[in-house]
């Protein structure tokens, strides 16, 4: 099923050393994800879940996808990695699911997606500055006027 | 469908109603904007993150085995399957073989905490829609399942048993027959729970019909557990994909049958889990009288150093599907910790069920989705 | 017979004294009893009520305050005490009035529903003779004077200048209003059949033939309209939209405090006495013994036992206190009903059949 997946999608699609998943280029991603819901062979409708990750070397962040499909079941993870200064479609019209796992995504790690139904902050409030999932994140020293404690010494 | 929230086009005649983090209800700090047109809802907006506890970055900087404590607290009602579906995660990347009597030990753990939540599941519901007494008669009963789990480990609701390669003690040593007791207690009052509120009039006439999500719009949001399997399907991961000796026993699934409205209204959720705790004494009665004899501790690693890699595992909750994406370089410490909570999902669909019904009717689907903001949050 | 105002006036005329005074103090004492009667059941019930939750929910209830507790072992009159407490914590508690609520609307619009209760107890007797004044219209009176209840709720809900509070208080305002005209057809039952509209003569009729619950099979299904009725009009579960739920946010009692509030809380006890009461004079006999329950005419006069000016107290209390505890019963075992089916079951269901019943019995007057 991968090997379908390369062929159709020539030099869009690459497989990652050590590991099943499957790194898609970020510009092709909409066709990729429309074909991997509606192909005969795929059918993965079931969009489990939308982790962010922060990989440091070159200064990327990525995302992983990971698929299912409820009638041919075998499962799916594919990986796009952006900088900081890209975006990524957002796949929220084809799978529902999507749309809070995103915001997630954009909250903790600072990922955009485009084309999004309702982009805001959803687990912090929406005045937060900074994605604190980012390795090289400092807990900010106020927060609306309210001191962070000095004293972290009980802090980890 | 979706359309994109623009605040300037609220017309006069819709209300802007906000029931707050505060809830009367036992679903914790959840706040609902709901728009309304008069009576009836037009669009709802769920506002989470006030129980964020940055559980994942946490996960960064501890140990695999420091880790246990905190999976605990994302489903406080359901915690022996957070700490069992993290440590089924953990055992994939680093490829141990389990004792047979871990495994059995782990069902019965977690098949007696999917009793207890159900429980609770139940009995809020029906205090949701008006009737007090059955949540103080569900309680009850939890407060025996309390108790077992007091004897086991010492804690009633937090209990840090279930470790990656293990359990932290072995069964006390009447914890069998008193089991067995507590079944035989149990299994009459799932009677009287069906006698009082699932055939009343009322109670049909409040949650028959109301909110009704089609399979093809839940799979879509990703929804999962008993609130899917009203809908029509049969999808268990304890039966599709048995994990850990789950094909051992004989059991059925609980589908969804719309017997008293449509498929997949609230009755069929609420009922979907009165019969899966039938179905969970069935799984005890033919795991408790079989355990084998060994030791829990001898498959436990001295120190947890996983491969480098990555593992997606999955795992059938009270609530639905949990999955933990561990992504790991050959650290002591997890470099990338996700924990995919049902919950989650299963709040998103609240916006598409329950458009167009009445402001009484929002608190009975929120009651039948059964959320818990723990794992929501995280 | 005669009531506790006639029978006042005629000792009092007998006294050498400003007459018109002594009208007013014919009139005074009666209101104070009844005031005390009403004080003395809504501690009572209280008490009931929650001892009875308690015990229906595998719980004790309260237990601590009072000498029959924990210490005594009795399971029920433990904590008998409580009630005084209450009664005092209610009395001394701060009366908190928000800044923009209409002062001297929320100051009246207690004391209007208690009018209400109050006034209804005018006309309704504990036994044969015990009343305060036998009007000739009876029922008619009854029937008036709950009503008046409603413009104390609607009141109340205006004046807390709360959105959720006044709309709650519509919604109660409805439903009391609704339900109103099944009570009514349900008590004109017995007016066709009797002919009367004074009580006594209601329960003389029944003396004479039997309890009308039994004289056909349409006062048997009129007793139960008219009991579900009255449950949706005193607002009790399951039809207590107003008082639990209302969106979660308020009732239409919120902005009440300390006095206020308990002069809410007895005017609800006080209506599910009243409507127990009215209920079991009209269909259950009133103050007659089970044994009257159908005469019979070849049976002499002494074997009716247990009859009698105290011993009709005791069986009106009786039968009073069991629909009473009826109510309760209710109220823990069902869930709620939704608003627009709370209407449906008044306006589609119950006004249909009163209305058949009232003509299926005139024919069964005419014929039997």
């Amino acid at each position: 099923m991968i090997e379908i997946l390369i062929d159709k999608f020539k030099n869009k699609i690459n497989k990652i050393d050590n590991s099943e998943a499957l790194l898609v280029d970020a510009d092709s991603w909409r066709e990729v994800s429309k074909f991997i819901k509606n192909d005969k062979k795929m059918k993965f409708d079931y969009l489990m879940s939308i982790s962010s990750y922060d990989k440091e070397e070159g200064g990327l962040y990525g995302v992983a996808y990971n698929f299912h499909s409820t009638s041919l079941k075998h499962y799916l993870e594919i990986r796009i990695e952006v900088s900081s200064e890209q975006e990524i479609e957002s796949i929220a019209h084809l799978w529902r699911a999507a749309d809070w796992h995103e915001r997630e995504a954009y909250d903790m790690m600072g990922i955009k997606f485009i084309n999004h139904p309702d982009m805001k902050r959803i687990l912090l409030p929406e005045d937060w500055e900074g994605y604190p999932l980012r390795k090289d994140y400092k807990t900010p020293n106020y927060y609306n006027g309210m001191p962070v404690p000095k004293d972290k010494s009980y802090w980890e | 469908m979706f359309k994109v929230i623009d605040k300037s086009i609220i017309n006069a005649d819709e209300m802007i109603l906000n029931m707050g983090p505060q809830h009367p209800s036992t679903h914790g700090v959840l706040r609902l904007k709901i728009i309304t047109d008069g009576e009836i809802v037009s669009h709802i907006e769920p506002i989470i993150g006030y129980l964020h506890r940055c559980f994942e970055k946490h996960c960064e900087n501890l140990t695999y085995e420091q880790i246990v404590p905190f999976t605990d607290r994302c489903d406080y009602l359901a915690s022996m399957h957070m700490s069992h579906s993290y440590s089924i995660a953990v055992e994939k990347l680093l490829d141990i073989e389990l004792p047979e009597r871990v495994e059995y030990i782990r069902v019965i753990i977690s098949e007696l905490q999917r009793i207890a939540s159900h429980l609770i599941a139940v009995g809020a519901f029906g205090l949701d829609v008006g009737a007090i007494t059955p949540f103080t008669w569900t309680l009850r009963d939890r407060e025996r399942i309390l108790d077992l789990f007091e004897q086991l480990c010492g804690a009633r609701l937090l209990y840090n048993y279930v470790w990656p390669g293990g359990l932290s003690h072995d069964l006390p040593k009447n914890f069998i027959q008193n089991t067995i007791d507590f079944l035989d207690y149990f299994e009459p009052r799932i009677e009287e729970y069906n006698q009082l509120l699932t055939t009343n009039k009322i109670f049909i006439e409040r949650s028959a019909d109301v909110g009704v999500m089609p399979l093809d719009v839940a799979i879509n949001y990703g929804v999962t557990g008993p609130s899917l399997r009203a809908s029509g399907t049969d999808m268990d991961l304890r039966k599709t994909e048995p994990y850990s000796i789950y094909d051992k026993f004989d059991f059925n699934v609980p589908v969804g049958e719309g017997l008293m409205g449509t498929v997949g209204d609230c009755w069929d959720r609420y009922y979907v889990r009165v019969l899966e705790l039938k179905e969970s004494v069935k799984i005890l009665r033919q795991a408790l009288p079989s355990i084998p004899d060994g030791d829990v501790h001898s498959a436990m690693p001295k120190k947890i150093r996983p491969k480098v890699g990555e593992v997606y595992s999955r795992y059938e909750s009270a609530r639905g599907d949990v999955g933990f994406y561990i992504m790991s370089n050959g650290k002591p410490t997890p470099t990338r910790l996700k924990m995919r909570s049902p919950a989650y999902c299963n709040l998103s669909v609240l916006n598409e069920i329950s458009s167009g019904w009445m402001i009484s009717d929002v608190i009975t689907v929120l009651g039948s989705l059964d959320i818990v903001l723990g794992e929501i949050d995280r | 017979m005669i009531s506790i105002v006639d029978s006042l006036m005629n000792y009092f005329s007998t006294i050498n004294f400003d007459q018109s005074l002594l009208l007013v103090l014919a009139i005074v004492i009666p209101g104070v009893a009844i005031f005390l009667v009403m004080t003395l059941n809504v501690m009572l019930s209280v008490y009931f009520e929650r001892k009875v939750a308690a015990f229906m929910q595998d719980r004790l209830g309260p237990m601590e305050v009072g000498i029959f507790g924990y210490k005594g072992g009795k399971k029920f009159w433990g904590g008998i005490g409580q009630i005084f407490a209450d009664t005092i914590k209610l009395l001394t508690k701060e009366d908190i009035m928000p800044d923009d609520a209409d002062k001297k609307l929320m100051f009246l619009s207690p004391f209007i529903i208690i009018i209400g209760a109050i006034l209804t107890f005018a006309a309704v007797p504990f036994t044969k003779g015990l009343v305060v004044s036998d009007f000739n219209i009876g029922i008619l009176y009854i029937i008036a004077m709950s009503s008046v209840g409603v413009i104390g709720v609607i009141l109340a809900g205006w004046s807390s200048n709360n959105k959720w509070s006044l709309y709650g208080a519509m919604r109660s305002a409805a439903q009391i209003i609704s339900y109103e005209i099944p009570i009514g057809l349900t008590l004109l039952l017995i007016v066709i059949t009797v002919g009367s509209l004074q009580i006594n003569d209601i329960v003389a009729w029944q003396e004479n033939n039997r309890w009308f619950i039994l004289h056909s099979p349409f006062a048997f299904i009129a007793f139960f309209i008219y009991f579900i009725s009255v449950v949706a009009e005193t607002n009790r579960t399951p039809f207590d939209i107003p008082e639990a739920e209302s969106e979660l946010v308020a009732g239409w009692m919120t902005e009440f405090s300390g006095f206020k509030w308990s002069i809410f809380f007895m005017s609800e006890y006080a209506n599910m006495l009243i409507v127990s009461m009215v209920g079991s004079i009209v269909f259950l006999g009133g103050w007659l013994s089970p044994f009257k329950i159908i005469h019979l005419s070849f049976i002499p006069e002494t074997w009716y036992l247990l009859d009698g000016f105290y011993w009709g107290i005791f069986w009106l209390m009786l039968k009073a206190i069991i629909l009473v505890f009826v109510m309760m019963w209710f109220r823990w075992t069902f869930p709620r009903l939704r608003v627009d089916q709370l209407m449906y079951v008044c306006w589609k269901v119950f006004i249909p059949f009163s209305l058949a019943n009232l003509f299926l019995i005139t024919i069964w007057e005419l014929i039997f």
